[in-house]
């Protein structure tokens, strides 16, 4: 194997890895609330199409990036409003909202069909970020740097901040956090809107970055993986790093499959791998957790003071 | 003046039965707005998606069609949801049933007739089965989430169609595009009234919301689903096993899943290729709780779904809507189903302003 095809192929994985390290990063975080938004598919098709309209709009893909997260975030608020103050089933409610993003971003995209994005322009010197070697470290669009900044300020927040430790107490056990004086709603809303906003620009790392132009469902449901993703990591986020990886070199075996030789096994195996392994991984990390790893007690579970 | 949830000491039925309809009412009034601030006109969409259908008679055997795998997996789908089992596989579940269906049809050669048909149903309700069977194992052995593998096992599904229908099972006639080769006459699901397209599977799925009815009313099973899924604590002490409530709730789910598949090959499509999954199994959840996840529930609110399915390519003509809208249709009356779960367990009291309330005694 040539340095060329080593250079490339890293160049791939990290381009493969990126979308689905951002949305779990936000959905992390959501979890460690104690909430469970199974509606990362949506807010990543919502993510794609505004910040892709966006910048088709303004010719600038920071601003595009911005209307990426605003839309992640404002369709994950459908969600909060109905789990939070209507204390609906958040399993169903997560549903819905990925198939209320998947209709509604099909629709916005109409108009869209067709449009090339203007792309971010690299925020390294020209020398380095088209260097033939240094181009895999220097030559990413500002969202891969972004998400990789993004793992180290998450594990700090949620570990280190008074911030971060009142979030997790209203995850662990939320009626305590009630009565010791937390904004348990306040707290989880704050949630939402982050995991909203960084499934937004993962998904907008689709739309802006590997392909930039808008395609119905063309997050093809790395939300799903996303999600897998952080029960893998263990609800860590420095494990999320180490597994979103792992899932980016899968994917991207069904891309150079062909290409190395392995011929003999259908297309079709390679691109079934990353589920496939996906479903293989949680059995494995749920063997070695029995009781549930360090899900956050209260994950998943309606938040009903008694007052 | 407030707000105020007040704890019903019994779940309404009345709410439990407008709340439904509510939904789909609300869902059409917001449709005309939403509509009509995209620069579509949206009275004349919304008329089109869910009135259209109905009222044109000849739009009627469209809606039967697509109603029933609807009402199928949402039977199936309705008794994981109530025990708390979440099977979103469902689709994966439909497509391996009517692939092990068309696994039967091309064994059998250009052999057909009832007992062939018969085999081919048989084995569609074996393959949906068989695909939930693993989100049932890895589930009740090592505690792996049923919603995350029940899905990346519906995107496996998607290959292996992808895998025979582009090779093994490609139709040699069929100038090489991925497709089967489509059924031999007497391999066919029969047509019940002569002329249209309403298939057995349509008697079918109206015969067993009914069946679903008696067994979850009257047996032990059925329960023991209601109390594992309102009162796990109860159950356990009931001495119901939580383990075997997973495994029926996804092996049933798969099993009508696979049924469905199995009918909407042989009765409809005749054939299967790359856009045979069209996303019923993903609509059927829909279904499953705008049916308030009772079984007669399913049968009406799978009629619903499918008026706007079909609406939906009514609309696409009309107004030039793309197909994703019955989409987000649909998200909405599960959104609206979904918000307004809290009136059957809880009363709204609109209450004075604070000043107003009695004060509490001493000692209280």
């Amino acid at each position: 194997m040539s340095t060329e095809f080593i250079i490339a192929a890293i160049v791939t994985i990290v381009g493969l890895t990126t979308p689905i390290l951002l949305a779990a990063l936000g959905e992390l975080v959501v979890e460690k609330a104690g909430v469970l938004n199974l509606g990362v598919e949506g807010m990543m098709l919502m993510g794609a199409i505004c910040g892709f309209g966006a910048t088709v709009s303004t010719f600038n893909p920071w601003i595009g990036i911005l209307g990426a997260a605003a839309g992640g975030a404002l369709s994950s608020m459908l969600f909060a409003v109905l789990v939070l103050e209507l204390n609906s089933n958040q399993v169903a409610t997560g549903l819905a909202l990925t198939i209320f993003g998947t209709g509604l971003s099909s629709l916005m995209g109409l108009s869209y069909v067709g449009f090339i994005a203007p792309v971010f322009g690299s925020i390294f010197p020209a020398s380095l970020a088209s260097d033939p070697y240094l181009k895999v470290i220097f030559g990413y669009s500002p969202i891969v740097y972004f998400a990789l900044a993004m793992v180290p300020i998450v594990a700090w927040f949620l570990k280190s901040t008074r911030a971060g430790m009142i979030l997790r107490a209203v995850g662990e056990n939320d009626l305590s956090a009630h009565s010791i004086g937390y904004s348990v709603k306040g707290v989880r809303y704050a949630a939402i809107a982050f995991g909203g906003a960084m499934a937004g620009i993962g998904g907008a790392y689709f739309s802006m970055v590997i392909t930039p132009m808008w395609a119905e469902k063309m997050t093809a449901g790395r939300g799903w993986i996303a999600l897998a993703l952080v029960v893998f990591a263990g609800w860590r986020a420095g494990r999320l790093l180490v597994g979103a990886y792992f899932f980016g070199i899968l994917m991207a075996l069904e891309l150079y499959a062909k290409a190395a030789g392995f011929s003999f096994l259908p297309s079709q195996f390679w691109a079934a791998m990353p589920y496939l392994m996906t479903v293989v991984a949680l059995s494995v990390i749920s063997m070695r957790d029995r009781s549930g790893g360090n899900a956050p007690a209260c994950l998943g579970k309606p938040f009903l003071p008694s007052t | 003046m407030r707000i105020k949830l007040e704890k019903r000491p019994e779940p309404s039925t009345l709410m439990a039965f407008a709340t439904p309809i509510a939904s789909v009412l609300l869902t059409m009034a917001i449709g005309v707005v939403v509509f009509d601030a995209l620069g579509i006109k949206g009275e004349k969409a919304v008329i089109d998606i869910f009135l259209t259908p109905l009222l044109s008679s000849y739009k009627w055997q469209d809606v039967a069609v697509k109603a029933a795998p609807l009402i199928i997996i949402a039977l199936g789908l309705s008794i994981g949801n109530r025990a708390q089992v979440w099977n979103i596989g469902a689709e994966g579940q439909y497509v391996i049933g009517a692939l092990a269906a068309a696994g039967v049809g091309i064994a059998a050669g250009g052999a057909g007739g009832g007992l062939i048909i018969t085999l081919m149903i048989l084995a569609g309700i074996l393959g949906g089965t068989f695909w939930a069977m693993f989100p049932a194992f890895l589930k009740t052995r090592l505690n792996v989430n049923e919603i995350l593998t029940s899905l990346m096992l519906t995107y496996v599904a998607l290959q292996v169609l992808g895998y025979l229908v582009g090779g093994p099972w490609k139709d040699p006639n069929g100038r090489n595009f991925p497709a089967t080769a489509p059924l031999q006459p007497d391999q066919t699901l029969p047509i019940l009234f002569p002329g249209t397209t309403v298939h057995l599977g349509v008697a079918i799925a109206v015969v067993l919301p009914f069946v679903f009815w008696l067994i979850m009313s009257r047996s032990v099973f059925g329960f023991q689903i209601r109390v594992v899924g309102s009162a796990p604590d109860a159950a356990r002490h009931g001495g119901f096993d939580a383990k075997q409530t997973i495994w029926l709730s996804l092996l049933i789910g798969g099993g009508m899943a696979g049924l469905a598949g199995a009918l909407e090959f042989a009765g409809s499509l005749k054939a299967i290729n790359l856009g045979f999954p069209s996303g019923y199994g993903f609509t059927a959840i829909i279904v499953s709780f705008l049916g308030r996840l009772n079984p007669i529930g399913c049968l009406i609110a799978g009629i619903v779904l499918a008026v706007t399915y079909v609406g939906g390519q009514v609309a696409q003509t009309t107004v030039h809507i793309p197909n994703s809208t019955a989409g987000i249709f649909q998200a909405m009356m599960l959104f609206f189903i979904l918000a307004s779960d809290i009136l059957i367990r809880y009363r709204v009291r609109f209450v004075g302003s604070p000043k107003a309330a009695p004060i509490p005694a001493a000692g209280e």
